[in-house]
């Protein structure tokens, strides 16, 4: 008998809109539906501006969306929580407390002893080999390191479902492939669920079992891609240019869409209608 | 040595425009005898008591605008007003409601670092980065927790500028209120000074004065330094 699959996140119909000075409500979300597997690692690419962020906040409990329903385990999501932590683009470190402290700060709030929540952010902090800046503050490091505190901080929660957003799109390109190897490290070795937000498609590829293409304006999905070999380790080369033409093909269109919309703009800015009816088409579709 | 000399051979007497060896013997035994170190003691215990009162009173008022926004719609503005009003001003009312005693006093100097202090912390928490914020959300922070350990940290260096101004406020507040008052103090033994006219315990004073309030700036910066370090 083959392994049974258990959904463990269900995103159920979820439509979002945010009010906008000039247009009124902006739909930024239209009827999103998305299972996610028991540790399966899932990305999310596509434009910016698409609401993939406003997606991963949604399922955290940071923002309410206003139709639909987010089900974590079958449990429906009614506000933050810390089975569900995120990783935000900037590291969030607190300033004033130390990395031992940032990293010990949630499992202290769990009621966790001192000693043990210390012991656990210690060994924690050696699985992102930080073990010798325990006791500096976040405004010593360099931003992977923080960047690598701040994924300790949340893995050491033992969250269910980790959200991860945009996490490692600040960093520099060595810095993001040497934490490419550790995520992928760290979940093997805890089997996490990880919804990963980003707009760089080969860093999709490369980490994730699933991929989830998002369309713009309204954000919708448009494909998903799943590719299997990343169970058994690396992925060969071949396989994986391949897969990523096909994602970047599906997301032609949406770049596109964003570049007209903004090119567009900002040329009527400059020389009158010229393009007005261009920009003007450009939602009609939809 | 430029006023020693000026002091020596003006025609001004000598209680009006005493030399600099005159004023530190004055402070020298103002010091020694008591007089002065009892006024120092009388004024930074009003000061203490007036500062700590103005500081809970000013967080308190803060957190209510910045959290809700009745209170800021409606108190807000109102703070702004009255920070403009110096707070010696509030002296004649005060002495009708207190009397001419301690109480006015403290009253006023509360008064001069309150609105500041509200000010700096409503601005301070109302800066702190949503970042932060949602980090310690979905940590599982909330309630007083998440007061204590992410708003009010992270709205310590505006709160320690106000701090500064409140200060500066109620230390002038201070000495207005003891020169027109009574009961003791550094303000009150500057009037001392002019009824008596003597000129070399006014200064005396304000030398004092000098050094303590240099004093607290000092404090103050260093102790940014350590929280922020």
């Amino acid at each position: 008998m083959k392994g049974e699959i258990i959904v463990y996140l269900t995103i159920d119909g979820i439509e979002k809109s945010f009010p906008h000075q000039k247009k009124g409500q902006v739909k930024v979300l239209d009827n999103i539906n998305l299972e996610v597997e028991k540790g399966q690692f899932v990305s999310i690419v596509g434009p910016s501006g698409c609401g993939k962020s406003t997606l991963l906040y949604l399922v955290a409990g940071l923002e309410k969306a206003d139709k639909g329903e987010i089900r974590i385990a079958g449990k429906k999501v009614t506000g933050a929580g810390p089975e569900r932590v995120v990783v935000f683009q900037e590291d969030g470190l607190f300033p004033w407390l130390t990395v031992l402290e940032n990293v010990t700060y949630g499992l202290l709030l769990k009621g966790m002893p001192k000693k043990l929540a210390e012991k656990k952010a210690l060994d924690m902090l050696k699985m992102v080999h930080l073990s010798n800046y325990t006791n500096a503050h976040p405004h010593q490091l360099s931003g992977g390191m923080k960047q690598r505190v701040s994924i300790a901080r949340a893995l050491v929660m033992e969250p269910d479902i980790l959200l991860m957003d945009e996490p490692f799109a600040a960093l520099d390109e060595q810095t993001r492939m040497v934490l490419h190897n550790e995520l992928i490290e760290i979940w093997k070795k805890t089997h996490v669920t990880i919804l990963f937000i980003t707009h760089n498609i080969r860093e999709a590829v490369l980490l994730s079992e699933r991929i989830v293409v998002f369309e713009t304006r309204p954000g919708k999905i448009k494909a998903t891609f799943s590719s299997n070999t990343m169970k058994d380790g690396i992925m060969p080369n071949d396989i994986m240019f391949h897969l990523e033409q096909k994602i970047l093909v599906s997301l032609q269109d949406e770049i596109e869409k964003v570049l007209k919309e903004e090119m567009g703009d900002d040329y009527i800015f400059k020389t009158g209608s010229l393009h007005r009816d261009s920009s003007g088409d450009l939602g009609s579709h939809i | 040595m430029i006023w020693e000399v000026t002091s020596r051979f003006s025609s001004l007497p000598d209680f009006m425009f005493p030399s600099l060896t005159q004023v530190l013997k004055t402070l020298f035994t103002g010091i020694v005898n008591g007089q002065i170190t009892i006024a120092i003691v009388k004024s930074m215990s009003r000061l203490l008591i007036g500062f700590s009162v103005a500081i809970l009173i000013g967080l308190t008022l803060g957190y209510l605008i910045w959290r809700f926004k009745l209170v800021e719609d409606t108190l807000g503005f109102l703070v702004t007003a009255l920070q403009s009003i110096p707070s010696i001003v509030w002296f004649p009312l005060a002495i009708i409601w207190f009397g001419l005693n301690d109480f006015s006093i403290l009253f006023i100097v509360t008064i001069g670092a309150t609105w500041t202090m509200t000010i700096s912390a409503t601005s301070g928490f109302k800066n702190v980065p949503t970042l932060y914020q949602r980090v310690a959300k979905t940590l599982g922070s909330n309630g007083l927790h998440f007061l204590r350990t992410v708003i009010l940290p992270a709205s310590v260096p505006q709160i320690i500028s106000g701090l500064r101004i409140a200060w500066a406020f109620s230390w002038r507040a201070l000495m207005a209120g003891e020169l027109l008052g009574s009961g003791g103090g550094l303000g009150h033994l500057l009037e001392t000074g002019r009824s008596l006219g003597q000129m070399d315990l006014v200064i005396s004073v304000m030398i004092i004065i000098g050094i303590i309030g240099t004093m607290m700036y000092l404090r103050c910066d260093k102790g940014c330094r350590i929280a922020f370090s």
